[in-house]
């Protein structure tokens, strides 16, 4: 099965051990993410202003490409992308009005009325391939390995871009159980990390990640699998300054659900680009004996 | 906080404005508190979420302006999610927003960051951050 993928701009740079694990995973699986020609950065937030429609243009123009290389249905890792490209699509499909006016702005591509489906690679792995399947292809399970799964904001507000539960969602979880793992509740799994603040305000999103892992950690977790590299990133670095002097923070190993399912399926660890990853994780995958 | 209400504030340019933008009836908030309770940013805020609604239904522009509240918001929309009124206060915090923005006013100044901050923040940071904090 081909599936068109839209990359966005970090899975390119700072998140390719995301790109690279999904594109192996789902190799495994007999999927192969085809990569749209063309793509261009989706604006990463969705313009909640409602008479700013100039930021819904980056991301329609992707959608109309795909349209037009005739596909009607296009795949996206990175939860921002997801949820900027499907809220835009809503307006277009939605909204006649500011369907025209945006249209009036784009005259590089066909006209597009929100035909396209935007979908994000867990809706794809549940609904379309299947927990039977998945679990079907795992040759190295993740046998007592406790995965506390965390979610985040875009891929579950608001409820019209949810992908699961607004409150109560088990995407995550039900991937980490079909992949052999043990999947750990704790209550911070769809607690925002401070998002974008970070280019501002340091101190208040390391202050959520203390919240957070530290939840998941007295919860039982080993790690946490997360699907948005800013989250990633928000508590990566977050942990390499809670982690410095007596504060007693021990942190989380961080791990994208897509390198867990490259693992779980026995696939080489170099597909997984855990260079990207921390030292902790790095540490923590060869403790598990999941990497060599 | 003493306050002073008049008809000239609640029915000014900018509860006009802000309602225009937001899409939002500011009216139908009763104050329950919800969003301020779910807000993971609250605790560093000055005013909670739900006092700046207020605020602005009141058309108390001012009072606003010297609060850090709406540049504190991630956008998380945790109390779009869950007010039982089925107000989006996160639209209503870009209202406020923008319309210091498109006064060419940024909130964060891009070129006083420290460049290797800039170095280490991934694109998805620094293109979400400055979509909502510059102009």
């Amino acid at each position: 099965m081909d599936l068109a993928y839209y990359p966005g701009c970090t899975l390119k740079t700072r998140a390719r051990n995301f790109e690279q694990s999904a594109l192996a995973a789902l190799a495994a699986l007999g999927v192969n993410l085809v990569e749209m020609p063309r793509w261009n950065c989706c604006g990463t937030v969705y313009s909640l202003a409602e008479d700013d429609l100039v930021h819904h243009i980056a991301p329609v123009r992707n959608l109309a490409l795909v349209k037009q290389a005739g596909q009607g249905k296009v795949v996206t890792l990175c939860a921002f992308c997801y949820n900027t490209l499907h809220r835009a699509n809503l307006v277009m499909r939605d909204s006649p009005e500011k369907r025209t006016a945006i249209t009036s702005f784009m005259d590089d591509v066909p006209a597009y009325a929100g035909e396209v489906q935007v979908a994000h690679l867990l809706q794809v792995l549940r609904d379309d391939i299947g927990w039977d399947k998945i679990t079907a292809r795992v040759r190295k399970p993740l046998k007592d390995v406790k995965i506390a799964a965390y979610y985040g904001c875009t891929l579950l507000r608001p409820q019209s871009a949810a992908i699961d539960s607004v409150e109560r969602p088990t995407v995550l979880q039900d991937l980490v159980r079909a992949l052999g793992g043990t999947a750990v509740d704790f209550p911070f799994a769809t607690e925002c990390c401070g998002a974008f603040q970070v280019v501002n305000n340091r101190d208040i999103v390391n202050e959520r990640a203390k919240m957070i892992i530290g939840s998941a950690v007295r919860n039982g977790a080993g790690a946490l699998a997360v699907s948005c590299p800013l989250c990633e990133y928000n508590l990566r670095q977050a942990q390499a300054t809670l982690g410095q002097g007596n504060s007693g923070f021990t942190g989380l190993p961080l791990v994208y659900f897509t390198q867990l399912m490259a693992l779980a399926f026995g696939l080489d660890p170099a597909t997984c680009g855990f260079d990207q990853n921390s030292p902790q994780t790095q540490t923590w995958l060869r403790q598990q004996g999941l990497v060599s | 906080m003493r306050i002073e209400l008049s008809s000239r504030k609640l029915r000014s340019e900018f509860v006009r404005k802000v309602v225009e933008i937001s899409g939002q009836d500011l009216m139908l908030c009763y104050q329950c508190g919800k969003c301020s309770a779910g807000c993971p940013m609250g605790s560093a805020m000055d005013i909670l979420p739900n006092q700046v609604l207020r605020l602005v239904q009141l058309g108390l522009e001012e009072d606003l302006a010297q609060t850090k509240t709406v540049w504190l918001c991630a956008s998380c929309l945790t109390c779009t999610a869950r007010c039982p009124k089925g107000v989006d206060l996160s639209r209503v915090m870009e209202a406020i927003r923008v319309l210091t923005l498109r006064k060419n006013r940024n909130y964060v100044e891009p070129s006083r960051m420290p460049p290797d901050a800039i170095a280490d923040l991934p694109q998805i940071a620094l293109v979400s951050g400055f979509r909502k904090l510059t102009s």
